[in-house]
């Protein structure tokens, strides 16, 4: 009995990091090219943007809340940074202070939405979702934003991206061979050790776990709950409107198309990381390797050529295993120490 | 007396190591209406719930109208004619249908139930079980918009419906006014005369001395008590129900140093009379009332979760009106809250978490946790009040209810404070455990203020220096412990014996 039980702790804990590390052997053998520092640091940069914004849903998930809106907080960063440069001449400092802010704005929106007018989250998000998808198309009247485009008046926009702006997106640091490290994997793992230590190892965060877990209890207490609350979406906003500088200054245009996928990988991102070191809640690392978990997924999918349609189903799969995961075998491992 | 309907003989039930019936012999007869009375814990509830099917017993038997009866689901209890109206009224009917609705649910479900449903026909049979009772309600009236005791009413007739041979009341008059439990006492006198027996939950003497005709009373999982030969010894019964005249736990009652709390002229609620009361350090006060007595209110305004009408409290000698749960803190009053499911427990934390909430600061250097002082402190109260766990990093689920409510009363001692509240702090704790926390608060009561505020009078005898009857949002009575006059406290909380 004891050692079935033992045996259902360590699958729990650490079935997820073992399974991770088993792909990641597989695939060196499996897929030639696949175990290299050029492969590896390949999948983090593909995983970078949705594992910023994943850190950030994460911070709502940990109040019991939900940020639906994230993707779209995204894809209107990437379009008024370029509204910002290209057709305001504005500089790169200014083009991601005012994402930044638009940022924090929504969050802080999305929280007084949650918290003053009791809009139940997934709501209040959602329609914030609805309303940024539509209104980072009026300016442009729906067309994508690229340097010498064609304004309505007939004239031609002067203003390009500047190279600070796409620095942000392209340059790669030396780290033993040259040119590996992009800078969004840079930032994505600071992201990911602030939030980590923020959620993880201050009263803020073990506060915000209380709230999340109980809020009358954490308002007996004596914490701000209403302010943890919005300060978690302004923590979701600002993230993902960094992602959406990444993604903007990576691709160099103000694609409408683009970051059509944000929002549903890093919210599978968030919910994977439920499942790692059996935490059964958000948390910051478990979110940083869901990301990567999906990353090394797809990329050792590529490596041996399966057709790039079978993505999204991998991910859901995976998703689905971690969600039983977390789930079934948690509450089993619940009620077995209760007895 | 007429032949038992109901008959219990010898019924075990334990639920672990917790023995909590310890052979209880029971008999309901038919037309009379018996009254149960016990203090927390004493098993009237897992009694209830093993007549109606909710638990099976581990022992002993039961017998319906001289035919064996084990019923195994609660709906095999109806199916036999044994009826039960539950504490809280909404579990007895559906708020958002129609009177007529509910009446009638049952017909909804039996075997043989139409798939139409023809409102008109519904409405007419549902008429005549309303009728049958003296209902007068509209039919198509939505059950939530409905004053409680009507929707009590409903939650009893539709149990009527069934013709039932037994009928359990569990605390029915706890939420309603005196009009209100008048009507309900009309409707258990009717269907006494029709030869239902009738078993009543209550600790309202008021409601005991109108309605009873015997009264059983438990004590610690046994019978301690049965009163039928009229007049009805009410004070006899209440003495058996605590088991002693006094408490067990000796208390000496300490009048306390300078005033801490002092109130002037406060009115907790629009209509209720003003309160006049003072709390000295090193003093423990016990607030005890009924429901609905103000007491909870009371806890509420010196928490800074409520405003009071109009007076004003005074700590230290400066007013303390918090206008929030941290301004009440910032003033250095604590309260522990009642429920603590709800209103407490963080339920995802370990010990160590739990205890430490409200002074994460305290733990904490430059915002980051420093979790080795968490624990230490931690271990250092479980020590203190023999929480039994494993380790400080225990979650705190896998702890029994005791001794999570040790935790949560841990809370708000890690710290020193000038008042302690404790609202019903013993509530779904064991005797053991009640004691345990009992004897730690009276231990570490030097240096604040402590006000308890219990519904049961044995535990105010168990913890206080001095007990405040509260009624109506009055006090209307002080008694200091080892003094009290048993019969004048029971009769001021049921709001007799006020002038």
């Amino acid at each position: 009995m004891m050692r079935a039980e033992a045996v259902t702790d360590f699958a729990i804990r650490y079935g997820f990091l073992i399974l991770l590390a088993g792909l990641v052997v597989f695939f060196a053998f499996a897929a030639p090219g696949f175990a290299t520092p050029r492969s590896a640091v390949f999948v983090f940069q593909s995983v970078a943007i949705t594992g910023i914004l994943a850190l950030g849903v994460t911070c709502t998930l940990v109040v019991g809340g939900f940020d639906l809106s994230i993707g779209a907080v995204a894809t209107s960063a990437l379009m008024l940074s370029a509204y910002s440069m290209v057709i305001l001449e504005h500089p790169a400092i200014v083009a991601v202070a005012l994402c930044l802010g638009m940022g924090a704005l929504v969050g802080l929106v999305n929280g007084l939405l949650i918290v003053t007018f009791r809009v139940p989250d997934l709501l209040a998000t959602l329609g914030m979702m609805f309303l940024l998808i539509g209104l980072q198309r009026i300016p442009t009247q729906g067309n994508s934003i690229a340097t010498g485009m064609a304004l309505a008046d007939g004239t031609v926009a002067e203003g390009r991206f500047a190279e600070a702006f796409l620095w942000i997106g392209r340059h790669r640091f030396d780290l033993v061979i040259e040119r590996l490290v992009p800078v969004p994997v840079v930032i994505f793992i600071l992201i990911a050790v602030m939030i980590w230590l923020f959620l993880g190892h201050t009263r803020h965060g073990r506060l915000m776990y209380a709230i999340g877990s109980n809020e009358r209890a954490a308002a007996l207490a004596g914490a701000p709950v209403s302010a943890y609350k919005i300060g978690a979406y302004v923590i979701s906003g600002i993230t993902a409107a960094i992602g959406g500088i990444l993604l903007a200054a990576r691709l160099g245009r103000g694609d409408i198309a683009s970051g059509n996928n944000l929002l549903l990988d890093s919210v599978a991102a968030a919910l994977i990381g439920f499942a790692v070191l059996g935490a059964a809640r958000p948390n910051a690392f478990g979110t940083a390797a869901g990301a990567l978990f999906v990353g090394i997924l797809l990329q050792g999918m590529t490596m041996m050529n399966a057709p790039y349609y079978t993505q999204d189903f991998v991910k859901g799969a995976v998703l689905v295993v971690a969600l039983v995961f977390t789930f079934y075998l948690s509450s089993r491992r619940g009620s077995a120490a209760r007895r | 007396m007429a032949t038992a309907t109901l008959e219990l003989q010898g019924i075990e039930k334990s639920f672990g190591r917790n023995h909590v019936l310890r052979g209880i012999d029971l008999s309901l007869p038919a037309g009379c209406v018996t009254v149960l009375m016990g203090a927390n814990g004493a098993g009237k509830s897992t009694l209830v719930k093993v007549i109606c099917g909710h638990h099976q017993p581990d022992g002993g038997r039961m017998r319906l109208a001289g035919r064996d009866f084990r019923p195994r689901s609660a709906s095999e209890a109806l199916a036999s004619g044994v009826v039960t109206v539950h504490q809280s009224i909404d579990d007895g009917v559906i708020p958002d249908l129609d009177v007529a609705s509910n009446l009638m649910l049952d017909r909804f479900t039996g075997r043989g139930a139409r798939l139409w449903v023809r409102d008109r026909a519904l409405r007419r049979m549902a008429a005549e079980v309303a009728g049958a009772m003296g209902i007068t309600v509209d039919m198509g009236a939505r059950v939530a918009e409905l004053p409680l005791a009507e929707r009590q009413m409903i939650a009893i007739a539709r149990a009527m419906a069934r013709a039932p041979r037994v009928l359990i009341l569990d605390e029915p008059t706890s939420a309603l006014s005196a009009a209100e439990a008048e009507r309900l006492f009309a409707l258990v006198e009717r269907l006494k005369g029709q030869g239902v027996a009738i078993l009543y939950i209550s600790h309202r003497m008021s409601d005991i001395r109108r309605i009873a005709d015997r009264i059983v009373t438990m004590r610690d999982g046994a019978v301690s008590g049965l009163f039928e030969s009229q007049p009805l010894d009410i004070e006899g019964a209440v003495t058996a129900m605590l088991g002693h005249r006094m408490t067990e736990v000796d208390i000496e009652a300490r009048s306390g140093a300078a005033p801490v709390l002092e109130l002037e002229g406060l009115v907790v609620r629009p209509g209720a009379q003003p309160i006049g009361l003072t709390a000295r350090d090193g003093e423990v006060l016990a607030v005890t009332g009924l429901l609905g007595s103000g007491k909870s209110a009371l806890a509420e305004i010196l928490f800074g979760l409520r405003r009071p009408v109009a007076g004003r409290a005074l700590l230290d000698g400066r007013p303390h009106a918090p206008q929030s749960v941290r301004a009440a803190l910032a003033r250095g009053v604590f309260m522990v809250p009642r429920d603590r499911a709800a209103n407490a427990v963080v339920p995802d934390f370990d010990i160590a978490d739990n205890m430490t909430l409200p002074f994460l600061r305290a733990f904490s250097r430059a915002g980051f946790l420093l979790a080795r002082r968490q624990r230490a402190a931690a271990a250092r109260k479980i020590d203190e009040l023999g929480i039994v766990c494993q380790s400080p990093g225990d979650p705190i689920l896998t702890l029994s209810g005791g001794n999570q409510q040790k935790v949560m009363i841990a809370r708000w001692l890690l710290r020193p404070c000038r008042l302690l509240l404790l609202d019903e702090p013993f509530q779904g704790v064991d005797i053991g455990a009640r004691r345990d926390i009992g004897r730690h608060i009276r231990a570490t009561a030097a240096g604040r203020a402590t006000i308890v505020f219990v519904a049961e009078i044995d535990e105010a005898l168990e913890v206080a220096d001095r007990i405040i009857v509260m009624h109506e949002g009055a006090v209307v009575g002080t008694h200091v412990n080892g003094r009290v006059d048993l019969g004048r406290l029971v009769a001021q909380i049921s709001g007799e014996g006020v002038a």
